[in-house]
């Protein structure tokens, strides 16, 4: 990315400040990103994608800790990168923050949380968006294990 | 649509080439193609070169009509096509090959897949890898390309229980395969414990569950099976070739462990051959990642999801097992070389299926599966070839 204008970074950030979605009014489905057109109702979602904001929970479904990154995200290995199933349906590929390297695990509840994702060293540009960090550390861990379905 | 072959095959040495250029590689790998398959320039309809990024690697573009210059074909005006699928490029540059001919619009064609990846720093490499991922929707937020497949990796673990040794099994058993292969990058084997302790990558892969960064090329010639009699003895027919996509995060998925590009194409190539997996002789599949050659063997069909590790454990896949996989030590220990990666498939097959594979030859085979993917799997390519 590191080569990129900026009106590649400013034509994402609804998405990306504001987990903006949409939802298609012919079959009810929640995508994030947003999508053109429904890829299961196709021709008859034409004029029926909604806006949508995503409520940003979720949980994980799986992860990985880096520790080899490229340039703009060197300061931040090790870092926990993980797809995260939201609640409205979709998945997304997010860094998972404020969580201990040693307690991440498939199945615990995440929400979103805006902040400083990379910054290009050459350009100077930093870039904003969403990560994730645990939404209820009230929870157990025999509790996350019960929230950890397929 | 006619039946087609395989006539001629050529491959260079795989490893860090610091004294060979783009151009040579890719002429040195095309020439040794067309000595082996008995044509002549002439005789040459079509052109096609698989590579993912020279403009990245090496900072050119348009190499359709390069790699025919560099061959010494410009006078010959020969139509010459870049094809580009990411790590699937070689495949796919075979499969439009196959389709030309099958078609009925060529009779004779060369095949090249090439990526000199060397001639930039590793951390450009890695950048430029990555670009086989979703850059706004992946990498943007710090994936990189081993941690996606490392992420399939974590799921596969969760799900099904497979074990991070079962994971480096498939790298000893790559690294055993390409100690036997002098075109390998790396010919050693290695044990367990040094896969195992090897620095972390993207957990829980390490650096030896990842293939290396590699200088390479391959061709092959492809020709009509009506004709292929009139350049060769030893024609190897192209029984099926399928073709799938899917979406290019792994986020879009319908399942995170399931290639279903793999699936896909799969049951096409299967279809199309008119073979079941049993089969199948021998398969090199697309292990850029130790978990990705399990999740392959599960996907194509082998045998169940989920149980890709146990055929590990099992040894099926070894060199004497029932089902050789990457017997020319697959993308981890033979190299990957991006762009010739599908096209060095084919080339091992080939190999084998006439017979001269020599120490890893695969007893009686005839049958022989070639599968290529492209980014975490939104493209994939599967080939199954048989010797007449
Ligand atoms: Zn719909």
């Amino acid at each position: 990315m590191s080569s990129s204008g900026v009106a590649r970074f400013w034509r994402e950030i609804p998405q990306r400040y504001n987990l903006l979605g949409n939802k298609c009014n012919s079959c009810n489905k929640i995508f994030f990103p947003p999508k053109e057109s429904c890829p299961f109702c196709r021709r008859k979602s034409i004029g029926k994608m909604k806006e949508l904001k995503l409520s940003g929970k979720g949980k994980i479904i799986t992860y990985s800790i880096i520790h080899s990154a490229i340039e703009n995200f060197q300061k931040q290995i090790p870092y926990i990168i993980s797809i995260i199933k939201l609640d409205e349906g979709p998945n997304i590929t997010a860094q998972i923050v404020d969580c201990e390297i040693e307690k991440i695990k498939i199945g615990m509840k995440v929400e979103n949380t805006f902040r400083k994702i990379q910054e290009d060293g050459y350009t100077g540009a930093i870039y904003y968006g969403y990560k994730f960090r645990p939404c209820d550390s009230l929870l157990t861990e025999k509790e996350q294990c019960k929230c950890d379905t397929k | 649509m006619r039946d087609v072959a395989v006539i001629g095959v050529g491959l260079t040495k795989f490893g860090e080439l610091w004294d060979k250029s783009f151009r040579e590689l890719i002429s040195e790998a095309g020439s040794k193609a067309i000595f082996d398959s008995g044509i002549g320039g002439l005789e040459i309809d079509a052109m096609y070169v698989g590579s993912m990024s020279s403009g990245r690697f090496i900072g050119q573009e348009h190499i359709g009509a390069l790699v025919a210059d560099a061959s010494g074909f410009s006078h010959l005006n020969i139509p010459s096509t870049r094809v580009e699928g990411a790590c699937a490029s070689g495949g796919l540059a075979v499969r439009e090959g196959y389709l030309s001919i099958a078609s009925g619009l060529n009779d004779v064609v060369v095949v090249g897949g090439i990526e000199k990846m060397n001639d930039v720093s590793g951390t450009a490499a890695t950048e430029t890898l990555a670009m086989a991922a979703d850059q706004e929707w992946e990498a943007f937020f710090g994936a990189t390309f081993p941690s996606i497949y490392a992420m399939i990796a974590t799921r596969h673990m969760h799900e099904y229980g497979t074990t991070r040794e079962q994971l480096a099994q498939v790298a000893v058993k790559n690294h055993s395969n390409g100690a036997l292969n002098p075109f390998a990058q790396y010919q050693r084997e290695i044990k367990m414990e040094f896969v195992l302790n090897a620095p972390p990558v993207a957990y829980p892969l390490g650096l030896f569950d990842c293939s290396p960064v590699t200088d390479g090329a391959a061709a092959v010639v492809l020709c009509s099976l009506d004709k292929a009699k009139n350049f060769t003895d030893k024609p190897v027919k192209i029984i099926a070739s399928g073709q799938a996509s899917d979406s290019l995060a792994l986020h879009g998925r319908r399942d995170i462990c399931t290639l279903d590009s793999t699936v896909q194409a799969a049951k096409k190539a299967f279809k199309q051959a008119n073979v079941t997996q049993k089969d199948i002789d021998l398969a090199e599949v697309h292990d850029c990642f130790t978990i990705a050659e399990i999740c392959a063997i599960e996907d194509l069909g082998f045998m169940k999801k989920g149980e890709g590790g146990k055929a590990i454990d099992e040894n099926i896949t070894n060199l004497n097992g029932s089902l050789p996989v990457n017997t020319s030590g697959g993308l981890k220990s033979k190299g990957h070389p991006v762009g010739a990666t599908g096209v060095a498939q084919i080339v091992e097959i080939v190999t084998q299926l006439r017979g001269e594979a020599d120490k890893r030859q695969v007893k009686d085979a005839k049958i022989g599966l070639a599968h290529n993917v492209g980014g975490s799997g939104a493209t994939c390519i599967v080939h199954i070839l048989e010797g007449i």
